[in-house]
């Protein structure tokens, strides 16, 4: 992308509000991400004071939990974890997917058939569920929550991918191609697939919002990484102090809400500076 | 051709395409099991404490562990065809009987909510579309826009924090009072009042998007040729809205209420496990920390067949809502 062309998306994405919002606070909390060291350079898991402070006490901005861990510090370290396996699941999911739809749209034929068929039984699959059971299996980790995520969340990109090449694959500029003696996987790679980045960014930027969502939900039912602080862990673990200390399930469960609320707001954005056709139909 | 006889040929057209997918998940999860350390031999001699490895030997044997892979998978699929899911060694049940007896608690939950959020997301979408832009639309849009983002398990949580712990209105967790010993109408009251917060909590999510929907398939409708006939005949426009346009834009809600039971299922686990409701995902909840694969497969499987069962039935639900379908 050119500088001019930047200058261009950034014109159209301004003109919706809501999303300049998201993308502030999605800065926000990347910031806070980042900063997650400078601020609290303890291990999050560490006891730091008295157990069960309320917010704004014994030196607890938002309080402590039952074992005296400062809930400030696992949300600014939950930050890093939700946003890295949010991103992460959905860069492997939109390349696999991405893969798949391509292929199945520009060969057709048997392989389109084989291809959408196994995407149709992913579909069919309760997601969530599946993904419980892929982390159970391989034993809670990083990388098999990562896979968990991409492995439910791939047919969508498939689809899409697929019908975008479908639409494209006989336009006049790929003929051309084929006539210049190009390689398929040239005309794949090269011609077709930028010409459809712009709904693969979308449903890309809003995939990320349902990965952390996922996550949240593998950690709060204890499937989470033990070695990694995690906002659905917080959730989980302050769970049995409900009753005297609600301060340890509401503040993560407010940061994993305005995450996925701001990811949103930004993708919706994306879909109005990317796609202005479809701007009016909303 | 005779209407019925097509109507029948779809019907059986429609249940030959969902054999080969029921096939496909029943494979997965064989392999899914076969991709677990330690198979069930393993977990049967870790609960009997000490065991020879003749003894295992023996057993493998007997349970036709020791034979080759595409063997293995011909036994289990007879076994699942005639719904033997093995057995739950934390539980000391068969697993069908168990996900069996869990199931109903779940079917109830799913009921409620279907039935709470397709005929509230209804309403609030209508609304919304009536009053396109007003203060109602944009309220109604910034509702969806954030239960869209609410992780389902905390919205449980600070129901229960303020509807059970502060206002005392409705019990924290499980399905009945079981200390009560109530029968008749007393349980069934009792059970309603246990159903609520799970209820409300499982449809918030699905009440957004069929909010959504509602107001988008109201919206394309309104702009549809007949819509325009209708008032240079000079209908009332609120008879346009309300004869008109809401049943034709009722259609894609409906469907999507089908689609989205095996996402249903999903948010089940997580609002069953919060609320302690005795069904289906509070089993995979104890499953998980029991690590009863066994268990866990077996309810995957059955939720799976679930999605798939529900898909059909609407496909033909929607056919025969929709004369248009058959034709296509």
């Amino acid at each position: 992308m050119t500088r001019e062309n930047l200058a261009h998306f950034w014109r159209l994405y301004r003109r919706n509000y809501s999303a300049v919002a998201g993308l502030a606070i999605l800065a926000a909390i990347i910031a806070l991400a980042a900063t997650a060291h400078f601020f609290f350079p303890d291990d999050p898991f560490k006891l730091a004071g008295r157990p069960m402070s309320p917010p704004a006490t014994g030196g607890f901005l938002l309080g402590s939990d039952s074992l005296g861990r400062d809930v400030a510090a696992g949300i600014a370290h939950g930050a890093k974890t939700s946003l890295l396996i949010g991103l992460v699941a959905t860069l492997v999911a939109v390349g696999f997917g991405a893969l798949m739809g391509g292929l199945a749209g520009y060969y057709g034929g048997w392989i389109d058939d084989l291809l959408m068929r196994t995407t149709e039984m992913f579909q069919t699959i309760p997601s969530f569920v599946f993904a419980i059971l892929l982390v159970a299996i391989m034993k809670p980790s990083i990388e098999s929550i990562v896979i968990a995520i991409a492995v439910v969340s791939w047919p969508a990109v498939a689809r899409l991918v697929r019908g975008e090449f479908l639409s494209l694959r006989n336009r006049e500029f790929v003929q051309a191609c084929h006539t210049l003696g190009m390689s398929d996987l040239r005309i794949m790679l090269g011609e077709i697939l930028p010409n459809c980045l712009s709904p693969i960014i979308v449903t890309g930027s809003l995939m990320v919002a349902t990965a952390i969502l996922i996550e949240s939900g593998l950690s709060f039912l204890g499937l989470g990484d033990p070695n990694i602080m995690s906002w659905g862990f917080l959730i989980g673990a302050g769970r049995t102090v409900l009753r005297s200390a609600w301060w340890v399930c509401t503040f993560p469960g407010l940061a994993i809400l305005i995450t996925v609320l701001a990811i949103n707001l930004v993708g919706e954005g994306f879909n109005d500076a990317l796609n202005p056709r479809l701007r009016e139909r909303r | 051709m005779n209407h019925s006889v097509k109507r029948l040929r779809y019907v059986l057209k429609r249940l030959l395409q969902a054999l080969p997918i029921v096939l496909a998940i029943v494979v997965v999860n064989f392999f899914l099991l076969h991709m677990a350390e330690g198979d069930a031999v393993d977990v049967l001699a870790g609960e009997a404490g000490s065991a020879t490895p003749e003894y295992m030997a023996e057993l493998r044997q007997k349970f036709g562990l020791d034979k080759p892979l595409p063997v293995q998978l011909a036994i289990y699929l007879k076994n699942v065809l005639s719904f033997d899911l093995g057995y739950s060694f934390r539980h000391e049940m068969p697993v069908s009987q168990l996900v069996l007896d869990r199931f109903v608690p779940t079917l109830l939950l799913m009921v409620s909510t279907i039935l709470l959020a397709v005929g509230l997301g209804i309403v609030l979408g209508l609304i919304a579309a009536v009053g396109l832009n007003t203060w109602r639309d944009n309220l109604i849009s910034v509702f969806a826009l954030v239960t869209y983002a609410t992780p389902l398990f905390w919205v449980g949580l600070m129901m229960i924090v303020v509807f059970s712990l502060n206002l005392g209105w409705f019990p924290t967790s499980g399905m009945e009072n079981i200390a009560a010993f109530h029968t008749g109408w007393d349980r069934v009251w009792d059970i309603a009042h246990h159903l609520v917060l799970p209820t409300i909590t499982l449809s918030l999510f699905y009440l957004a998007l069929y909010t959504r929907l509602m107001r988008a398939s109201m919206l394309e409708q309104a702009g549809m040729d007949y819509v325009t006939t209708a008032r240079a005949k000079g209908v009332t426009e609120r008879r346009i809205v309300f004869v008109h346009v809401l049943r034709n834009a009722l259609l894609p809600v409906v469907t999507m209420a089908g689609v989205q039971v095996g996402a249903l299922i999903g948010g089940s686990v997580i609002v069953e496990s919060v609320f302690a409701w005795p069904g289906l995902g509070m089993l995979a909840f104890e499953a998980l920390f029991a690590r009863d694969l066994n268990l866990l497969l077996g309810i995957f499987l059955l939720s799976a067949l679930l999605v798939v069962a529900v898909n059909l039935v609407v496909d033909i639900v929607y056919s025969l809502l929709d004369p248009r379908i058959e034709v296509s």
